[in-house]
């Protein structure tokens, strides 16, 4: 098909308006003069300082998953659980449907991004774009929003409040992991994965 | 700079996965046929395709399950000597008063105040954007973003659920189990999530008017 691109424009996906593309320096956010969405932003996290986060996040996904999250006590009895506890225990709860989301929203889709990000980084950070570049692209495009670590530490901290009530609480290292998680995730939430995609193209001109 | 030209009058496309620019050839081919983005392969559309009535279908859905997400209880605590079933509200009530106002907040404005906040937002989005009409634009566009960016932690209360449910487990002495009303909930925060993301931003902006 005969379809001629040009890398030179910017349209806005909010409101549909063009902009001839400016390079930004350090700070700057390019935003819509008709609808104000942000156009693009100059990243300060250089690709190895990104695949830094990515490799650290991983690790403390691991931890996340492997550690219980937190322990509740009655009359000398114990019981904790991780992740994989959760969506087990919602399975046979009857609650097929949110087992199989809690395992997408907080394991498949989170270990999904991470991996394919960190494999198009590790090729990035040496000007070559990795196999399977644009399929994993689209992926991360789509399942993106899909990811909510962040949200279930909020929900963990509302689960032991309640269960403060009535039990004796031991936070465990699961939770403090899911907490350094969540920091890390606001780190990339700033960090448009756009400019992958221009990247080797700067590199090659 | 007053000369603010739109792709749709320039005949160009942004590509909604990569962001790239292509000039659209579509008008000499079949309608309604999609081109493929030359960079990323995914169907390049001047709208995406059908929004309105995908964005209708989706939110009233979503609405229809957010009736028994709040009618029927979520959760049930059981002890030896009661039984106690909870709903999302009672939830939030129960929170309040066991001296956690904060959180109290919190989790009525995720389960709560956002699904509502999705509904009249996505719903007079839809009617204003269709009536074509001018008002308000950019707030509306605002409007939208907020939308698109609290949308998913309405899951909160899921995750609340799925944790206690695995937590506590004291066989007699004490029990939690996940009642119907949780899947009701959890299918209205994806339903309302795949609304919000087949409306298209763009036709806020497409209307009869469109100069402002």
């Amino acid at each position: 098909m005969g379809t001629i691109s040009s890398p030179t424009l910017l349209i806005c996906e909010h409101c549909d308006t063009v902009y001839r593309r400016r390079a930004l320096v350090r700070g700057d956010v390019a935003r819509c003069a008709r609808c104000d969405a942000e156009l693009e932003r100059h990243h300060l996290l250089s690709v190895n300082a990104m695949l830094a986060l990515v490799v650290t996040a991983m690790i403390v996904f691991v931890q996340a998953n492997v550690w219980p999250i937190v322990t509740l006590g009655l009359n000398g009895q114990h019981s904790s659980t991780t992740l994989w506890g959760m969506i087990i225990a919602m399975w046979h709860e009857q609650a097929q449907v949110v087992s199989v989301l809690v395992a997408f929203t907080l394991f498949f889709f989170p270990l999904a991004k991470m991996l394919s990000l960190g494999w198009l980084l590790w090729f990035a950070r040496r000007g070559r774009r990795a196999p399977g570049f644009a399929r994993l692209m689209v992926g991360l495009h789509h399942f993106g929003p899909w990811t909510m670590s962040e949200v279930f530490v909020l929900g963990a901290l509302v689960a032991i409040v309640k269960a403060h009530t009535y039990f004796d609480v031991v936070a465990d290292p699961g939770i403090y992991a899911y907490g350094a998680l969540t920091l890390l995730i606001t780190i990339f939430a700033g960090v448009d994965l756009r400019q992958l995609w221009d990247a080797p193209l700067e590199s090659a001109a | 700079m007053n000369a603010l030209r739109r792709a749709d009058e320039l005949g160009l496309i942004a590509c909604t996965v990569c962001g790239l620019v292509c000039r659209d050839m579509a008008e000499d081919g079949q309608p309604g046929e999609a081109v493929a983005c030359p960079r990323c392969g995914s169907g390049l559309h001047r709208r995406k395709p059908n929004s309105y009535a995908r964005t209708w279908a989706l939110l009233i859905a979503a609405f229809l399950m957010y009736i028994p997400a709040n009618v029927l209880p979520i959760m049930r605590t059981a002890s030896l000597n009661d039984i106690d079933d909870n709903t999302i509200i009672s939830g939030v009530v129960e929170l309040w008063r066991a001296g956690s106002p904060n959180l109290a907040v919190i989790v009525f404005t995720a389960s709560i105040v956002v699904p509502m906040l999705k509904f009249l937002a996505l719903g007079a989005l839809l009617l204003s954007s269709q009536l074509g009409s001018g008002w308000a634009r950019v707030q509306r566009a605002k409007l939208y973003r907020l939308v698109e960016l609290v949308g998913y932690w309405s899951m909160l209360d899921v995750f609340v659920v799925a944790l206690l449910t695995a937590l506590v487990r004291f066989s007699v002495l004490s029990l939690v189990e996940p009642l119907p009303g949780v899947i009701f909930f959890g299918l209205t925060v994806v339903l309302t999530m795949l609304a919000s993301m087949s409306f298209d931003p763009r036709l806020i902006w497409d209307g009869r008017d469109s100069d402002d």
